[in-house]
């Protein structure tokens, strides 16, 4: 049984030499090296790979690449399985596991099934008309239903082992597809000077060549496409890509490609990645990529056996394998006589069944002299066989070919068909090429470009070998020209094939009589012609609603057989011509693309850069829980032995407000400003006053956007009469940047001011508490610390230890306070020299929860509340705006929804029973028994336990808010379902008159 | 992905870059009396159109100028691109 329908050639390009076991749904196997998983099980004589989509239909392979809609299998186990792998795409490697999809408990017998007897119940457009009503069943009842119904294959629930690579490619000329116009293109593109990718789906370069019997110079194509590969091998300027699909064309001629790199590999390095996704930027993109085989519709056209005629050969040519040994050939042109010729050639004797009246084709002709009879004007109507095709009706068809006449039964293994050739234009559609129909081979074929994109050969509508490889050597020399001075161009070497007659337009089968068999035209989705009839008779007009109502050409093979056949039938029954009905949009990507490939490197800790502190090891030596602030990782907490988040937190704040506390600050943004019009520059971007800020002196700014709203807020000091250092927040570090170089650079080019980050250059430490001053003072003994010598808003330079350090006194927390910046790369030092200067003072680091708390109780503004959505006013930062200037967003403040009298503003929120706290996002309300819609006051946007009073406290953002301090109103929670009476206090909850940071 | 010369720096990928908003948009001068409806076109009322349209770009991951591009909104097609002080060739 092992291996039965091998051919006895072995001219193919599989090594009978070395054996390969592969399991399928638990059988042991074998086939050789270079087969593909179908091709060896196709040796195996296995034919029934799945269950279909819809009616779980048995189902086998159609084609043999990318094209193949039905033979989706399961690969691998645990955290490497994979779904809806194509078995033709898949090359077999040493202890390959495979099972099939959409079946249970078997592939032989499937309980779903069913659905293919209930198939009247299961027309198109029914899952739209059945799961539609009532609404609350779609999420409990219809979804998990059609979910089990319809699964393809099995997501893997783990993470995905492998490594994935990204790569970034730049080329001359890009040329898709290796067949006769492919490696023309390319070789001339090449010899010419040009820089040249090919890139090849297979794992073989050649395309038609590897199958068709033809010949070029004095040599077989076959023998032509390699010694042109050789060539293209030895040249320096050309990089080859097999096992390489270029899946998506986007803009400006940025293509992508999809590498099979590892799976093929028996005993892959370590290092190997499994894909890499390649980003090809190409000066012109030559589009080589054949065309596909169209299938024919008729009586139970799916069933395992039943294959492209292309697809038979190539099994047989390539493969050294047949699909069948009682075969039967059914087309509606002559390019399906080859494959009745390679049976020949195996000593097997196909049946041949032709709708043509006639044909004088060379190869009609040669398999006819070989004694074969040839039935015309005939054709398939109706097929038998479970799970493998066992025989065929056979019909005569009448003169106007919408009915028999007659029908026979035949026995056959299998049967080979061909409604002709597609060309495959999914790449030049993508690019935005617009189509046109070619009448002489009822197909799309490229027509007016967009990009720089030119399809040549088969892809182009140029089926003979003759004008493919004359069009791919003088596209492949016209293109290269527009690169390179060599003018060098390669003519086209003389080439021989049989030649064609014309197909027949005819691509469904009448019904066999007295019986209504399923014609499918999409396998993958189950679409058959009565689907697209009941959508037509259902009003569906558009090509684009036939294809969502029916799925027709929906699935992951994206249509490649079926959107023709679709079209064709469509304009049949409008009585239209195909380029009327017009064609649905072709999308990337072409074929399913592994999600870890897109992803590539950048998982876990790469998905996303991270920044840490100069003084990052600290934290981590010493206990700290970091939370991300953006990309930087910033110290949370630090617990001590078994605290909670909230004591540790608790008692670092506590610490600041009792003895001193150390913080790191190093990510706040800061920008260096220059220039003679910087103080003009900053009067303009603050809403305050910064024209005479003293030398030596900081002061808070608050900066908008043109629409009023506050943009930021930070400190900016003058360094000397023209060079500041402002600082941002750590979340509008980058956006403030932009921002001051947009109004430098784009509106106002005449001042003269530059800017530039030094974020990464400072490193900050933030030292609070009522002993800060004297640790300072021990730290920095040349140094005036007193009121006098270095007040509120001072700034003084000094070292230690021959490190420069700046010293502001400013303070976030609200305490008496100072910030230390050193150099980055002596951030960590000047830390851990505070920390021990410090110890005498109790000083305790204290992280960003411990700093919100503090902020928050100061009654102090951050993110939460400048979310964007609030002007100055409403945040308590009006005697920022100065109303004697202009500045950027000013003319905002004035507008009538900024000044009216009840505007929202900034209170603090105590509950009345002082434990409950106020989860941030409440909305506040007046009348806890109201009927909804309770009308909304405002919202809870920052909340932490108060040290200072020992209780919860919240800042909220309330309508009228300056009116409702000492008025009693609830903070309401819906997502947690609670309600929380609440008393309206100011928003400066501690220090009010910000005593402590002057003291 | 879209491919931008940068004026200063040549063709990089649109990943550097960041939009800006139409060019064409003039800032209102500092101080100037300016009626509410002025005021509002300039800060939210935006052309889409359909086809040529001059834009800024910010080269962000790059030399961090802002400057002008001539980019069909439809085909994504860039005409010519130059710096905030020229003007487009085509
Ligand atoms: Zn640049």
């Amino acid at each position: 049984m092992s291996n039965n329908f091998r051919t006895t050639n072995s001219n193919g390009l599989i090594n009978k030499d070395k054996k390969i076991n592969f399991t399928f749904n638990g059988t042991i196997y074998h086939g050789y090296e270079g087969d593909t998983l179908a091709s060896a099980l196709i040796a195996n004589g296995v034919h029934l790979v799945g269950r279909s989509f819809k009616y779980h239909r048995p189902r086998g392979f159609l084609g043999v690449g990318v094209e193949e809609p039905n033979a989706m299998v399961q690969l691998h186990d645990g955290n490497k399985s994979e779904p809806n792998i194509i078995a033709t795409e898949v090359e077999l490697v040493e202890g390959l596991k495979a099972k099939s999809q959409n079946c249970w408990p078997s592939v032989q017998f499937d309980i779903g099934e069913i659905n293919n007897v209930l198939n009247r119940f299961f027309p198109a457009g029914f899952y739209y008309k059945t799961f539609m009503w009532p609404k609350s069943f779609w999420m409990k009842i219809y979804e998990p239903f059609i979910r089990k119904a319809a699964g393809m294959g099995k997501a893997p629930l783990l993470p995905d082992p492998d490594r994935y690579e990204h790569n970034y490619e730049h080329c001359d000329v890009l040329v898709v597809g290796s067949g006769p116009s492919g490696l023309a293109s390319a070789l001339a593109a090449a010899k010419n000077g040009a820089r040249v990718i090919l890139a090849e789906d297979k794992p073989n370069f050649g395309g038609s060549l590897l199958t068709d019997e033809v010949t070029i110079g004095n040599m077989s194509g076959k023998e032509w496409a390699s010694d042109t590969i050789s060539q293209l091998k030895s040249m320096p300027n050309v990089i080859l890509k097999k096992r390489s699909q270029v899946f998506g064309y986007y803009d400006h001629n940025m293509t992508v490609m999809i590498e099979r790199v590892r799976d093929h590999i028996e005993n892959p390095s370590k290092y190997t990645p499994r894909q890499r996704l390649h980003y090809i930027r190409a000066g012109e993109v030559i589009v080589s990529t054949g065309s596909i085989e169209r299938p024919i519709s008729f009586g139970n056209n799916d069933r395992p056996g039943i294959v492209l005629a292309s697809a038979a050969k190539e099994y047989m040519k390539v493969y050294e394998t047949l699909v069948g040994k009682k075969p039967i050939i059914f087309t509606n042109n002559d390019t399906a006589y080859s494959t009745a010729l390679e049976f020949i050639k195996n000593d097997i004797e196909p049946i041949i069944v032709d709708t043509r009246d006639s044909s004088n084709g060379e190869l009609v002709k040669e398999v006819q002299q070989k004694g074969i009879s040839i039935k015309f004007n005939s054709g398939i109507a109706d097929t038998k066989g479970h799970l493998k095709i066992n025989s065929a009706i056979i019909g005569k068809l009448d003169s106007s070919k919408e009915s028999f006449i007659s029908e026979e039964t035949v026995e056959c293994d299998c049967i080979c068909m061909s409604g002709g050739w597609t060309p495959t234009v999914h790449l030049s559609s993508q690019a935005g090429n617009k189509l046109k129909f070619n009448d002489d081979i009822d197909a799309f074929v490229p027509d007016k470009k967009r990009q720089k994109e030119t399809a040549i050969g088969a892809a182009n509508g140029s089926f003979t070998l003759n004008q493919s490889l004359a069009e791919g050597f003088q596209v492949g020399f016209d293109l290269s020209n527009k690169f390179t001075d060599q003018n060098n161009p390669t003519n086209s070497p003389n080439s021989n094939e049989p030649s064609y007659e014309k197909h027949e337009k005819l691509w469904c089968m009448p019904l066999p009589s007295g019986k209504k068999p399923k014609r499918f035209i999409d396998f993958q989705n189950d679409v058959a012609v009565s689907d697209v009839e009941l959508a037509i008779r259902e009003g569906f007009r558009s090509i684009e609603h036939v294809k969502r109502y029916t799925t027709l050409g929906m699935a992951g093979d994206q249509g490649k057989t079926s959107n023709l056949n679709g079209l064709q039938y469509v304009s049949k029954i409008e009585k239209k011509i195909v380029p009327e009905v017009g064609h649905t949009t072709f999308r990337p990507p072409y074929t399913p693309v592994t999600i870890g490939a897109i992803v590539g490197r950048e998982v876990g800790n790469h998905y996303l850069p991270t920044r840490k502190s100069p003084i990052h090891t600290w934290h981590e030596e010493n206990n700290a829980v970091f939370v991300a602030a953006g990309l930087w990782q910033r110290p949370r907490y630090y617990p001590r032995g078994s605290e909670d988040m909230n004591s540790a937190v608790n008692r670092e704040a506590a610490n600041v407000r009792k003895n001193v506390g150390i913080c790191d600050v190093t990510t706040l943004g800061k920008i260096d400003i220059k220039g003679p019009d910087a103080p003009e520059f900053l009067n303009r971007v603050y809403t305050n006053a910064w024209l005479k800020l003293p030398v030596g002196k900081a002061r808070y700014g608050v900066m908008l956007r043109e629409d009023g709203m506050v943009f930021d807020d930070g400190t900016t000091s003058r360094l000397s009469e023209n060079h500041f250092h402002m600082t941002t927040t750590t979340a509008q570090a980058a956006n403030v940047l932009s921002h001051l170089e947009y109004y430098l650079q784009v509106v106002w080019p005449d001042l003269d001011v530059n800017v530039l980050s030094t974020t990464e250059q400072w490193s900050g430490i933030a030292v609070a508490g009522p002993k800060s001053r004297d640790l300072l003072s021990k730290l920095f003994p040349d140094v005036d610390m007193s009121n006098e010598g270095l007040p509120f808003m001072g700034l003084v330079d000094s070292s230690i230890d021959g490190i420069k350090a700046r010293i502001y006194r400013i303070s976030f927390s609200g305490e008496l306070a100072y910030e230390v910046n050193v150099e980055s790369n002596y951030g960590l030092y000047m830390w851990k020299k505070i920390m021990e200067v410090g110890q005498s003072f109790d000083i305790q680091p204290y992280g960003t929860e411990a700093l919100s708390t503090l902020r928050i109780e100061m009654g102090h503004v951050a993110g939460a509340e400048l979310d964007g959505r609030t002007i100055p006013f409403d945040v308590g930062l009006n005697s920022m705006v100065s109303q004697k200037k202009d500045f950027i967003g000013k003319r905002s403040l004035s507008k009538d929804a900024f000044t009216e009298s009840d505007r929202q503003t900034i209170v603090g929120l105590v509950p009345l029973d002082k434990k409950t706290k106020i989860p941030e996002g409440s909305h506040i309300i007046e009348d806890n028994s109201a009927v909804a819609p309770i009308p909304k006051l405002g919202h809870v946007s920052s909340s932490c336990w108060s040290v200072e009073y020992n209780n919860p406290f919240s800042i909220a953002i309330i309508k009228d808010g300056k009116n409702k301090i000492g008025k009693n109103l609830y903070a309401v929670s819906p997502l947690k379902d609670i309600s929380i009476p609440v008393e309206v206090v100011s928003s400066h909850y501690v220090d009010p008159e910000g005593s402590r940071v002057r003291s | 992905m879209l491919e931008i010369k940068c004026p200063y720096c040549g063709k990089r990928s649109q990943n550097e870059f960041s939009y800006g908003g139409d060019a064409t948009i003039k800032r209102p001068q500092l101080g100037e009396e300016i009626s509410t409806e002025d005021w509002d076109n300039f800060v939210y009322y935006r052309d889409n159109p359909r086809g040529k349209h001059s834009e800024l770009w910010h080269h962000v991951s790059g030399c961090r100028q802002w400057f002008k591009v001539s980019r069909d909104t439809a085909t994504h097609e860039i005409f010519d691109t130059c710096k905030m002080n020229e003007d487009f060739n085509v």
